[in-house]
């Protein structure tokens, strides 16, 4: 089977990062994932990627300002003709470098913001930033970048909604981005402190539903749904290895943030073969392409075309099999563990566990202890 | 979309937003629009619209110096194509004024 255009690629380049948010989508062992790309391996990945297809490429981590070649790699992007994005928690920002990044052709920064109110930011974040981050999106602007901000939603700020969008318009966002958590690594470790609750949501659902036509033309408002609350499961990554790909630091290609969860499968890296074959021919990527995989309720279900079955890495994590009907669905047999989740979540144990090298370090040993399931 | 007096096609003078990028599509043979997250591609004629789309030509302009050029086309299907095409991604904020 010929493998579609990719479209987009997410560069993780380094897994390194400041802050210690709670939701962090790097995977809980990122410790063990030192050995980062060179510049040079990530400018052949993006030539490659280009001529694969790719247009457009999100420079993420980790904090991708950690690596000193950034403004290398932009270059070289640019220079592809790929529309390339800062995602970035901008705490390592400052005018001096924003600058720099502009003059290398840089042509759109995504600014991660925890809350509007400095304690509770600051409580997610796990340091001292929330100043420091309003500082760097208001540099943002004035130096000319088109901005988009990225709230992380959950239960600590999700009532927080409405200051949210006031206090992005008032930077001069042209995007908001609204993302509710998603359970993967770090967030799955402190669901239960992060979970919001049914009533949150429908509130917050109509805080959104209302401000949509006010802002339209000046500011989108992109909302990604919590998926834990809904009846059928989002089109994860739009299908696997469909028009998405992640690069890891490492240089493993994934087709999303979390895959490394699964065990059994095969990534290449951008090391050893070229992108173009891994696109192509990985058995990683290849693994859930298609519809053959699917058991039932999936096989036979309309839906299928729609939202794929759901997300694969939730699919192995809750039910422990990637194969299986993402538990997020209504139709899955296994939809109890969902409900089990949103009761554990609802009763709370105050238990935080920050994204840093010493909880990393803790939680790589109990993944190489076999689980019962 | 939009208010209709500064959208008007006689004083409306729109330009691409600076989030926004026209490239040529090597794969597809076509222009597409390019912006976070997502990307447009573009039939034959939105392309020749955009790149007179400078925040100094009216819509207006725009329409004239289209129909000028192509003498072989309805004038009411060439605004309406304008109108149509400016006022959708208008809407998706990747127009200025």
């Amino acid at each position: 089977m010929a493998a579609p255009r990719p479209y987009t690629m997410v560069a993780e380049v380094t897994y390194k990062c400041p802050l210690r948010c709670l939701y962090c989508s790097n995977p809980v062992n990122y410790h063990e994932m030192r050995d980062e790309l060179t510049t040079e391996q990530w400018m052949r990945a993006f030539s490659e990627a280009a001529e694969l297809g790719v247009v457009q490429v999100h420079l993420s981590g980790g904090e991708p300002m950690v690596r000193k070649d950034l403004p290398e790699l932009i270059r070289h992007a640019r220079s592809r003709d790929l529309y390339t994005n800062l995602v970035t928690g901008g705490t390592m920002l400052d005018e001096e470098k924003l600058k720099r990044l502009r003059d290398c052709g840089l042509d759109h920064v995504q600014l991660s913001l925890q809350d509007t109110d400095r304690r509770a930011a600051e409580l997610v974040a796990g340091v001292r930033s929330y100043d420091k981050k309003l500082q760097i999106a208001r540099l943002v602007k004035t130096i000319g970048f088109p901005l988009t901000i990225n709230v992380v939603l959950h239960r600590l700020n999700i009532e927080h909604v409405p200051a949210v969008i006031e206090q992005a318009a008032e930077l001069g966002a042209q995007r908001l981005e609204l993302a509710n958590t998603q359970y993967h690594a770090w967030a799955h470790e402190n669901r239960n402190a992060l979970m919001p609750t049914r009533a949150q949501l429908d509130r917050t659902e109509a805080v959104v539903r209302e401000a949509l036509p006010r802002y339209q033309g000046t500011m989108e408002i992109a909302y990604v749904k919590a998926d834990y609350y809904s009846d059928f499961p989002k089109p994860c990554m739009g299908g696997w290895g469909k028009s998405y790909m992640v690069i890891v630091p490492t240089g493993e290609v994934l087709p999303c943030h979390a895959a490394h969860v699964i065990p059994g499968l095969r990534f290449d890296s951008v090391r050893d073969q070229s992108l173009i074959t891994i696109w192509n021919d990985s058995p990683g990527l290849n693994a859930f392409r298609g519809d053959d995989w699917m058991q039932e309720p999936c096989r036979s279900c309309p839906k299928k075309t729609i939202d794929f079955g759901g997300c694969r890495c939730q699919a192995f994590l809750l039910a422990g099999d990637a194969a299986a009907t993402d538990p997020v669905c209504s139709l899955s047999p296994r939809h109890d563990i969902i409900r089990n989740a949103i009761a554990e979540a609802e009763r709370g144990d105050g238990r935080l566990i920050y994204r840093d090298t010493g909880n990393s370090q803790r939680l790589s040993v109990r993944l190489r202890e076999p689980v019962a399931r | 979309m939009g208010d209709p007096v500064t959208h008007a096609p006689a004083v409306w003078r729109p330009r691409l937003a600076p989030k926004a990028r026209l490239r040529w599509d090597e794969i597809e043979k076509r222009y597409m629009l390019v912006f976070p997250e997502a990307a447009l591609m573009l039939n034959d004629t939105a392309p020749e619209i955009l790149k007179l789309c400078d925040g100094e030509r009216t819509v207006e302009e725009i329409i004239e110096s289209l129909a000028q050029r192509f003498t072989g086309v309805d004038r009411q299907v060439i605004e309406d194509d304008v109108i149509g095409f400016l006022t959708r991604i208008k809407a998706r904020g990747l127009l200025e004024g």
